[in-house]
């Protein structure tokens, strides 16, 4: 090992631990004269992680190799530390936003399970739940795939040394940050952007270096064109920087206090919130979860993708309409209503590139359909593109204002999410972890398919409780709360309808239950496979990989 | 198909410059994904048809404001919109549709979007100050099949308002018309409204027009969390004059 460079701290290890070990001491400053208790709890956080990330460095220091190759026997030594990290941190924070989710249906059902505590009462749970599902589960799968697929593809080492450490343990501390200030009461109090001036800073730095890693990536390629699932990725990325940054711009009161005010207002904040949230669901919980379609389906199939040129012109027009339709969720609102005619037009366009990842996604099976009988991983996927087509048929729908006229404000919003979030998002995330974790790890296969299979069912038919349940709620709702008695008065009290829904959100809960159960099952699954004592050769793998 | 002198590249051909080199794919995508927003966006700040003119709209007095905070820190918006659409029921039900005008000093907004609770964009007045106390601590002895949670903490808090002047300082760089007297006398003024027969209410109700004073003990430092909830929820869509607002004049 040694005798042939000596030893040396890099630049970067420098760099970074005075970096941290100075805003140690600037966080135990701000601690020292913060406010309120809370935001001093979130200084000491900050203070303790950097002290951390120092004493990360120097352990790491010590049992590095001099030099890290970046190919061993003409090979790519890929660096897949951060991928492992980021997808058991998926696992972890997929049964952390389940369980909430799980509890805050029960709370609707049963008001009692608020506890008369702050800390557990339904406002601010929710948001925990949102975040804990998209951004801690959703975010450690697009961070583990992207990291892991860019490698792949380009055929080169991650670019830089710590910076994808720092990139992954950046995000998870956020999520720390961002989860256990909702908890405290620390909120900016915009939907899916809910934490405050200090997080949001923090994710920028992390997120540019995002940016940085995955753009330096594709410069080390070896193949003259950038795969397509790269283009995903990239656009995932550099579009939730824009979102970010335009939506949270906000002026905080005093360094020494968690709160700051959003620099919007009213009606202009309203549409670049739902600029951002919309985007939020076109370019995370879309874009760079095609990107894991366009990578993870065919390699697992073992099919080229169906067609390269709808690839090129579904990302185009994907990403191009996707801004335009934000205002669908301000119809019949204060917005002007030359803003919600554009949100609504663009919308209803939305569905034909939308359908057209829909069909990429299913038709790179022509020919290998068979598989989805024997492969319960493959299946999962294939209709996760699926419910993914579903819901972006049910959105056009909604969008147009007589239809959403009765479907906002009511449950059947929520169950159009949950079609997306649990249909689409997690069990395309479900297939890629089953794919990634035995890869990761050197392993066949995974632990059992049986199980897998299991967990396909039972989180399947929880997903069928949990959104007919609530299309029922909402169709119900949107009708009770416009009936009118015979004499021309409205026909219920507010509370009446609420009343009417109690059945449907226990229903909900069931379906809740199973989903988190089939997690469950997919955690020991996974756990298993990394234990079981079987590794494979390398070349096994290699054969494998296509886009390459 | 009909160039049959020189083959020029097919647009999948030119495509691959964007395939080749990330630069421009990253510039490719800016560039598609500023069109829309800059289109939808840009325009309210500038069309002067976007916020309708009304008379009666002020900023909140530092005790509503102080109470939004804790609206805002609670998550009420998850459950209770603050915008009321133009549809028959909702007018029947909640009152005179919202003004994109009564939010303009909100930041940030709490339209919401889902509602498990009903609308609360005109509630202030509809309930007194004190089945409003009853509701936040156990809003079941009030509505027995409400789901709401309980907030009895709030009433067992003391506010804390020391720092309120800063946050309207920042609402003010915000564009919120707060003038230095009322960030000079914040502090006073919230105890001012939490002790209705003080000797400074003249001055404070000259700052905030038909602001309510109450008798909460506001001087003897007893004001709590729920008084200030409650004094922004008693504005809540009070401010406009709905019979002498003139729906024509603002015709967008
Ligand atoms: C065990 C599984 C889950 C359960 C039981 C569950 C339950 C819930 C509940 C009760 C709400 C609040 C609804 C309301 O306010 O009326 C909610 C909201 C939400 N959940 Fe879930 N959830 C689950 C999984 C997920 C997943 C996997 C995602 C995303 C990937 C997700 C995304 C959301 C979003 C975005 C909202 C807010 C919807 C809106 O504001 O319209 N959930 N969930
Ligand atoms: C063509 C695609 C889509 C269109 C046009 C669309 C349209 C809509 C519409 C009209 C609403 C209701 C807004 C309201 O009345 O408040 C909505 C809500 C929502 N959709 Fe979609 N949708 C699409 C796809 C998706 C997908 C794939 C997901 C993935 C998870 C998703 C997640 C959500 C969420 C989270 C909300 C709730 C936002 C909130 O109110 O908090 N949508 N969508």
């Amino acid at each position: 090992m040694d005798g042939i460079a000596p030893k040396k701290l890099t630049i970067g290890e420098i760099g970074l631990s005075v970096i941290m070990a100075g805003l140690a001491v600037f966080a135990i400053f701000v601690a020292a004269k913060a406010w309120t208790p809370e935001y001093a709890f979130h200084a000491y956080l900050f203070a303790a992680a950097a002290v951390a990330a120092v004493f990360a460095i120097a352990n790491r220091y010590l049992s590095r190799p001099a030099i890290t190759p970046q190919e061993i026997d003409g090979k790519p030594n890929y660096n897949f530390g951060p991928v492992k990290f980021a997808t058991l941190a998926a696992m972890f924070w997929g049964i952390a936003g389940f369980t909430v989710g799980l509890y805050i249906a029960l709370e609707l059902a049963w008001p009692i399970f608020n506890l008369d505590l702050p800390w557990t009462s339904f406002g601010r749970l929710r948001p925990l739940h949102t975040s804990a599902v998209i951004f801690a589960f959703g975010g450690n799968v697009l961070l583990a795939t992207s990291f892991y697929v860019v490698q792949r593809t380009c055929r080169a080492r991650l670019a830089g040394d710590l910076a994808p450490w720092f990139v992954i343990l950046g995000y998870n501390f956020f999520i720390v940050i961002a989860g256990t200030g909702y908890l405290l009461g620390i909120t900016q109090g915009k939907e899916y952007a809910e934490p405050e001036w200090y997080s949001d800073s923090w994710l920028t730095i992390v997120w540019v270096t995002y940016l940085l890693v995955f753009l330096g990536t594709l410069w080390k390629r070896k193949e003259p064109h950038i795969y397509v699932a790269n283009w995903f990725y990239l656009a995932f990325i550099v579009t939730i920087a824009v979102l970010h940054l335009g939506n949270n711009a906000a002026i905080p009161v005093s360094l020494f206090s968690s709160k700051s005010y959003i620099v919007w207002s009213g009606v202009q904040d309203a549409m670049i919130q739902w600029w951002y949230g919309h985007n939020a669901v076109g370019f995370f919980l879309t874009a760079g979860f095609l990107a894991i379609v366009y990578y993870f389906i065919p390699k697992r199939a073992e099919r080229p993708v169906y067609s390269y040129r709808l690839s090129i012109i579904h990302f185009w027009a994907l990403i191009f309409m996707y801004i335009w339709a934000g205002p669908h969720h301000l119809h019949y609102t204060a917005l002007p209503d030359w803003a919600q005619t554009l949100g609504m037009t663009f919308s209803i366009m939305l569905w034909m590139p939308s359908w057209g990842g829909m069909i990429n996604g299913l038709m790179t099976l022509s020919g290998a359909w068979d598989k989805l009988r024997t492969d319960p991983v493959l299946r999962m996927m294939v209709v996760s593109v699926a419910f993914y087509g579903m819901a972006t048929f049910e959105g056009p729908v909604m969008s147009i204002k007589s239809v959403n006229s009765l479907s906002h404000y009511t449950d059947w919003g929520i169950g159009h999410v949950h079609s997306g979030a649990l249909g689409w998002v997690a069990y395309v995330s479900f297939g890629a972890m089953y794919c990634l974790v035995p890869w990761l790890w050197n392993k066949r296969e995974v632990y059992s398919l049986k199980l897998v299979n299991w967990h396909f069912w039972v989180s399947t038919i929880g997903i069928v409780f949990y959104i007919t349940s609530m299309w029922v709620a909402g169709i119900m709702q949107g009708l009770m709360w416009r009936a009118y008695t015979a004499l021309g008065f409205l026909e219920y009290s507010f509370v009446e309808t609420t009343e009417a829904m109690h059945p449907m959100y226990i229903i909900r809960a069931l379906g809740g239950g199973m989903f988190l159960a089939g997690a469950v099952i997919m955690a020991y699954n996974l756990y298993m496979t990394i234990r079981s004592p079987e590794p494979v050769a390398l070349g096994n793998r290699a054969a494998l990989v296509p886009g390459e | 198909m009909t160039h049959p002198t020189h083959t020029s590249p097919s647009i999948w051909q030119r495509h691959q410059v964007f395939e080749k080199n990330s630069i421009l794919l990253v510039i490719g995508i800016l560039v598609a994904i500023s069109i829309g927003g800059l289109v939808e966006v840009l325009p309210l700040f500038y069309l002067k048809s976007t916020i309708e003119k009304v008379d009666g709209i002020r900023p909140l007095t530092p005790l509503e404001l102080a109470g939004r905070d804790i609206y805002v820190r609670e998550g009420c918006y998850l459950c209770h919109s603050q915008m009321i659409r133009p549809l028959r029921d909702e007018v029947e039900r909640y009152g005179h549709y919202s003004l994109a005008a009564e939010s303009m000093y909100d930041h940030p907004f709490q339209w919401g979007s889902k509602r498990n609770g009903p609308d609360l964009a005109r509630v202030g007045g509809k309930y007194s100050d004190d089945w409003h106390r009853d509701h936040l601590r156990n809003p079941r002895s009030v509505v027995p099949a409400s789901i709401m949670p309980g907030y009895p903490w709030l009433e067992k808090n003391l506010l804390d308002f020391a720092h309120i002047g800063d946050n309207m300082s920042v609402l003010a760089i915000e564009g919120v018309p707060y003038t230095p007297e009322m960030i000079a006398s914040a502090v006073s003024d919230v105890k001012t409204q939490g002790s209705a027969d003080d000797a400074a209410t003249p001055a404070f109700a000259k700052r905030y027009p038909k602001a309510i004073s109450r008798d909460l003990g506001g001087n003897n430092g007893k004001l709590t969390e729920a008084d200030a909830l409650i004094a922004y929820l008693q504005l809540l869509g009070t401010q406009v004059d709905f019979k002498l607002y003139d729906d024509k004049a603002n015709i967008r």
